[in-house]
Order: structure tokens, then sequence, then C-alpha cells
């Protein structure tokens, strides 16, 4: 909890919780929309083996959640160091032990893991079909279908966040995010489905 | 032994911590501080505070020690109140 707490006033106190906002949702939605692209290219291919689509999936998770770390951290460690270096000019004083100091180790490492973690949790929740399938679970429908409703449902909800976060309507933005991944889809159909 | 009951701090911050968070933690450095803190100049990255600190006994390493923690600089101390042990009990 006391974590918890210096981690939201570093955020607090380097006005980082927007970027960090809108990396969860910009790569969350490129986790998802991966996952869905993926998931269709498999529908529309034919008969590929289950444990094959799971690795393959996994794979594109992982590179993205390594991805989404490494890329932010660097940005990130270089941003922070930037604007600690204009904070000591205009204080005319080193503030390496301060918090804001502490803000300029801490928070790159604090984005990178949300940068990172939020394409690869978002993966994984559209890959439980699979894998459960995998494991013996029977569903109804073709657990590929299943994976495409999640990463939909999923993709919907990220658009309730930004909604809530622009305080204008949560459906009218779930909405907008579901019909680009809907478009996305309809590309992937239309040129993939040869 | 002499005891601080009274200072008064001229002192450089960044903007965040905002000035109740600063002043907050200024009090944590001892257990009965009253700070009352005045922001007496805005400058585009900075701001300079004016920040009153009453207490029965005020160790004024811990104060600093913390105004350095949030990032601030103090200035200067423009005034002191002080009581001998013996005027106390």
């Amino acid at each position: 909890m006391k974590l918890l707490e210096q981690a939201r006033f570093l955020l607090r106190i380097t006005r980082t919780q927007d970027i960090m906002r809108r990396y969860f949702v910009v790569n969350g939605f490129d986790g998802a929309l991966t996952m869905l692209g993926l998931i269709i290219g498999f529908l529309v291919s034919g008969t590929t083996g289950l444990s094959v689509i799971i690795n393959v999936c996994l794979g594109a998770a992982i590179a993205l959640g390594v991805s989404g770390v490494s890329s932010a951290y660097v940005s990130e460690v270089a941003e922070r160091k930037r604007a600690l270096g204009i904070l000591e000019d205009a204080m005319i004083t080193d503030l390496r032990d301060s918090a804001h100091g502490e803000a300029a180790r801490g928070v790159p490492l604090l984005i990178a893991l949300v940068n990172g973690l939020a394409p690869l949790t978002i993966s994984l929740l559209i890959l439980i079909p699979l894998m459960a399938a995998n494991a013996g679970f029977e569903f109804p429908l073709s657990p590929l279908y299943v994976a495409v409703a999640i990463a939909l449902l999923l993709i919907f909800l990220l658009g309730v966040f930004l909604g809530s976060i622009a305080g204008v309507s949560w459906l009218r933005s779930g909405m907008r995010t579901l019909l680009v991944a809907i478009f996305t889809a309809a590309l992937i159909y239309l040129f993939a489905g040869y | 032994m002499v005891l601080v009951k009274r200072l008064v701090l001229d002192v450089l911050k960044p903007h965040q911590p905002n000035a109740l968070e600063f002043s907050k933690a200024i009090a944590k450095a001892g257990g009965d501080y009253r700070v009352c803190t005045t922001v007496l100049e805005v400058d585009e990255k900075t701001e300079t505070l004016q920040v009153v600190i009453e207490g029965d006994a005020i160790d004024f390493d811990a104060v600093q020690s913390g105004i350095s923690d949030l990032g601030g600089s103090l200035h200067s101390i423009d005034e002191v109140e002080v009581q001998g042990e013996s005027q106390a009990g």
C-alpha cells in the first residue's frame, strides 16, 4: 500500500499520470488488435492446430510486452532526465537526492511496466479460451470465435475507459473503438481471405 | 538546552509537490508542529514560500531535511523564537 502511495506521489509530482494512462490505452489497444488480427488470420486460413495458434499468439504477445517495456523505458529515462535538468537549472541546486531525483529514476520504470504489461495482459486475456480449449475445456463454438468475442469486448472496454477520462458518453466512446476493431477485422477478411 | 519554538523560513521549491503537500511533509517532521505556508511568488518552474513553523521543540535539521527531500531549497531563516529550558520549566 505504501509502495502504491509512493508511486502515485512520484507520478503526481512529475505530472505523468496522463502519460501513463495514454501508454496503457495505446499499447493495450495495440495488443488487442494484434491478437484480433492474428486470430482472424488463422480463422480465414482454415485448419491450423490450436497449439500452433497459441504459440504464435503468445510469441506476438511476449514481443509486444518486451517491446513496450524497453521502448517506453528508454524514451522516458531521457524525458525524465531532461525534465530534472531543467528543474535543477531553475532551482540552482542538485535534486538527485530529492523526491524529484527519485521520480526521475522510478517513473520511467513505472511507465515502462504499464506500457509493456498492458498489451501482454490484454493479449493473455484474449488467449484464455484458446488455452482452455487446448487443456481440454469444451466451448459450444470454436474457441477462436470466443477469443474474437473477448478481443472485441476488451476493445469496447478500452473505449469505455477513454470515454470516462474525457467525460463523454461511455457507450459512444466504446462503440467508436469497437468500430475500429470491426473495420480491422473487415480489412483482414478482405485482404487475407484468399 | 534551548528549545526552538517558532521559525519563519524563506523557501524556494518546484511547483510540485504543491504547498499543501509540502506543508504536510514539514509538519510530519515533528509530532506537534503547526505549519503555516504563504506562497509569495510564482515563477515558471518554481515558487517562493514563507513557511512559519510553530512547535514545542522544533528540530531544525529534520525540517531542513524534509524541505530538501521534496526538492525545496532553504534560502533564509527570517525569524526565530527560542526559549531556554529553565524558562520552559
